[in-house]
């Protein structure tokens, strides 16, 4: 007997609660070490003032009576700064040694870290990008790091998002990766912002760091982040990534006000209009492999202490590298490739001298980026006789079928699955056929009836011209743009034929009918 | 691959990147021997070259994937020798014998 509901829910939300429980445990062990370290360190530090101190030794043996008083007085002014070390010294004792491997290269070195110290870098996204360029910004000691993410960790996130954790899915991703962060560096500042950032937003988020790192996934968040460091003056650090591709380019640098040609490119001057939605392919529907995108967040992250470690652009100074963008595709050889890009656009809306966008324009709201990017509606373009629910479904698997009054039987019908066929593989109904959504949508409208060039899939549907054919996929989307692709190779022979999509698709089938079918 | 090589035939490599290459028979490297003149025995520009490819070498019906309104569509960089077409003339670079044109697509995972 499949386990009740709640029973699966219980045993559920009790891993669940194992999980986070073994997380804290080993924070816990994490912050009790390093507060036993502080303890012996401070221990360590009294000890040395008075024992064994030659200075204690002089001061009772060796000193005239006369001039005690006024060693006493001298000595006694420093008191105030706790520690001598830290007004001798730019650095922290500590942080000499956490940041010794670094400081000790030229291209970092005191002055480097300094800087890095000084500075405040925002994050935004804190994903499969967002996540490593944090850890290493951390890690080198930059002064301030911002995060902003409105999103809660998920299961799905958890092979390339590494600051989150088993244990915190549910938890917010800023509060996640706060606590990984935390106790990687307690000398950085971390600050949070847990929201999307919105145009109304985005002026006041961006406004107090020196430098801005686009970890997002859309096109709308990468223009808004974009005209928002222009009209501050950040550079911005942007990349994304896609199955096994990655980018990376490092925008607005140096960051001169608009109109100033000798400015860095912003993404508009490279991307003056966005792409039609219909080609805009998220990680969750293209997927993503956990190092490629890891590594443009580590790449991100490099870029970033290479600009700060720089220091101030001055116009007589030598000028950054030439704007560029990184290519890596893990299955090309080579992987990586670097391309020269161009100058700022004379025409840019952002970066210009006729530049549209402004702070008021953005403050307003009036800027609408989720428009300009456009958006693609879920699909409704079946009419409610070309499609089925998955409880009617199942009965026609299951039961008596309704419509016919036929015997259940896998061979009364045709179930064409159009996942593409990596995802079939993954799991698929039984009886099922694999005709790919990308095979489907590629294939030429014929116009002849010359059904010799056809392909043989086209062929194979015309061979039963009884059976209905039900169309499902992941979502129910690609399964209505299926259904009007089949029928405009007419395989429902002038509607002698049904032809239909099953609603919601295998997540419908997994929620309503079979809740063991795999969630991936 | 398989052009016939006529007199004046020049050799390029075509390459396609960020997904682009679904579109292109899943081959992200093309080695192509295409016409030195166009149909109006104009020397060949990257214009021309683009609705070559799409009447040529892509097989996918998906052409707006790639044109629109008779360009590349928004979101593809076209790169002419690891250089931002814009740097060499847009469209109207002429294209020389061993030229390697690169168009990637933009990607917004992350
Ligand atoms: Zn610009």
């Amino acid at each position: 007997m499949a386990p009740l509901p709640v029973v699966e829910l219980l045993q559920h939300q009790i891993a669940s609660c194992e999980a986070q429980l073994r997380d804290l445990r080993q924070q816990l062990a994490e912050a009790q070490h390093l507060q036993h370290i502080r303890t012996q360190e401070q221990d360590r530090l009294r000890h040395t003032s008075t024992s064994g101190d030659p200075l204690t030794h002089d001061m009772t043996y060796g000193i005239h009576d006369e001039f005690r008083s006024e060693v006493f007085a001298a000595l006694s002014q420093g008191e105030d700064v706790p520690l001598r070390a830290a007004t001798k010294w730019p650095l922290e004792k500590n942080e000499y040694k956490r940041y010794g491997r670094q400081l000790i290269m030229p291209e970092i070195g005191l002055q480097g870290q300094l800087r890095l110290k000084n500075s405040s870098v925002l994050i935004i996204g804190v994903g499969g990008l967002g996540c490593p360029a944090a850890a290493y910004l951390v890690g080198a000691g930059v002064g301030t790091v911002g995060l902003v993410d409105g999103d809660v960790v998920e299961e799905s996130n958890l092979h390339r998002q590494i600051l989150h954790s088993t244990g915190k899915v549910g938890m917010t991703k800023v509060d996640s990766a706060k606590i990984f962060l935390s106790s990687l560096n307690p000398n950085v500042k971390i600050a949070t912002h847990t929201a999307r950032l919105s145009p109304e937003s985005a002026i006041t988020t961006l406004q107090p760091y020196d430098l801005v790192l686009d970890c997002t996934d859309t096109p709308a968040s990468r223009y808004l982040i974009s005209d928002t460091c222009v009209l501050l003056g950040k550079p911005l650090v942007s990349a994304s990534a896609l199955r096994t591709d990655g980018q990376l380019m490092v925008l607005n640098n140096p960051p001169l006000p608009a109109g100033d040609i000798r400015g860095g490119p912003c993404y508009r001057c490279v991307f003056p209009k966005p792409p039609p939605p219909e080609s805009v392919v998220s990680c969750g529907d293209g997927g993503i492999l956990g190092p490629v995108v890891g590594l443009m967040g580590v790449l991100q992250a490099l870029e970033a202490i290479k600009v700060i470690t720089k220091g101030p652009h001055t116009s007589d100074s030598s000028s950054p590298d030439p704007p560029s963008l990184l290519i890596f595709s893990a299955y090309a050889s080579p992987m990586f490739r670097a391309i020269r890009l161009r100058s700022r656009r004379q025409k840019c809306a952002a970066c210009s001298a006729q530049a549209t966008v402004t702070a008021k324009a953005l403050n307003s709201g009036s800027l609408d980026y989720v428009q300009f990017c456009g958006s693609i509606s879920p699909v409704d373009m079946l009419g409610p006789n070309e499609r089925i629910s998955v409880d009617n479904y199942a009965k026609i698997r299951m039961e008596v079928n309704p419509f016919t009054g036929m015997e259940p039987s896998k061979d009364s019908h045709i179930l064409i699955d159009v996942r593409e066929k990596v995802q079939f593989e993954l799991c698929n109904l039984e009886g099922s056929v694999n005709i790919p959504f990308s095979g489907v949508s590629s294939t030429p409208h014929s116009t002849s009836n010359d059904n010799e060039s056809e392909p043989s899939w086209i062929s194979d549907l015309r061979k039963h011209p009884d059976k209905p054919i039900f169309v499902v996929c992941r979502l129910g989307n690609d399964s209505q743009l299926s259904v009007r692709k089949l029928k405009e190779h007419n395989l429902d022979f002038g509607g002698n034929r049904f032809i239909g999509d099953i609603k919601g698709g295998l997540r419908a089938w997994r929620e309503n009918i079979e809740p063991d079918f795999p969630e991936y | 691959m398989s052009e016939p090589k006529d007199v004046g035939d020049i050799g390029i490599t075509v390459e396609f990147s960020g997904g682009l290459e679904m579109l292109f028979s899943n081959e992200r490297k093309h080695k192509l021997s295409i016409p030195a003149k166009d149909s109006t025995g104009a020397p060949l520009n990257v214009g021309y070259l683009v609705t070559y490819l799409c009447e040529n070498v892509m097989k996918d019906a998906r052409k707006d994937l790639f044109v629109l309104d008779g360009t590349v569509r928004p979101g593809i960089l076209v790169l002419i020798n690891e250089a931002d077409w814009e740097l060499e003339g847009e469209e109207t670079y002429e294209i020389q014998p061993g030229d390697n044109i690169l168009f990637v697509s933009t990607l917004h995972g992350g």
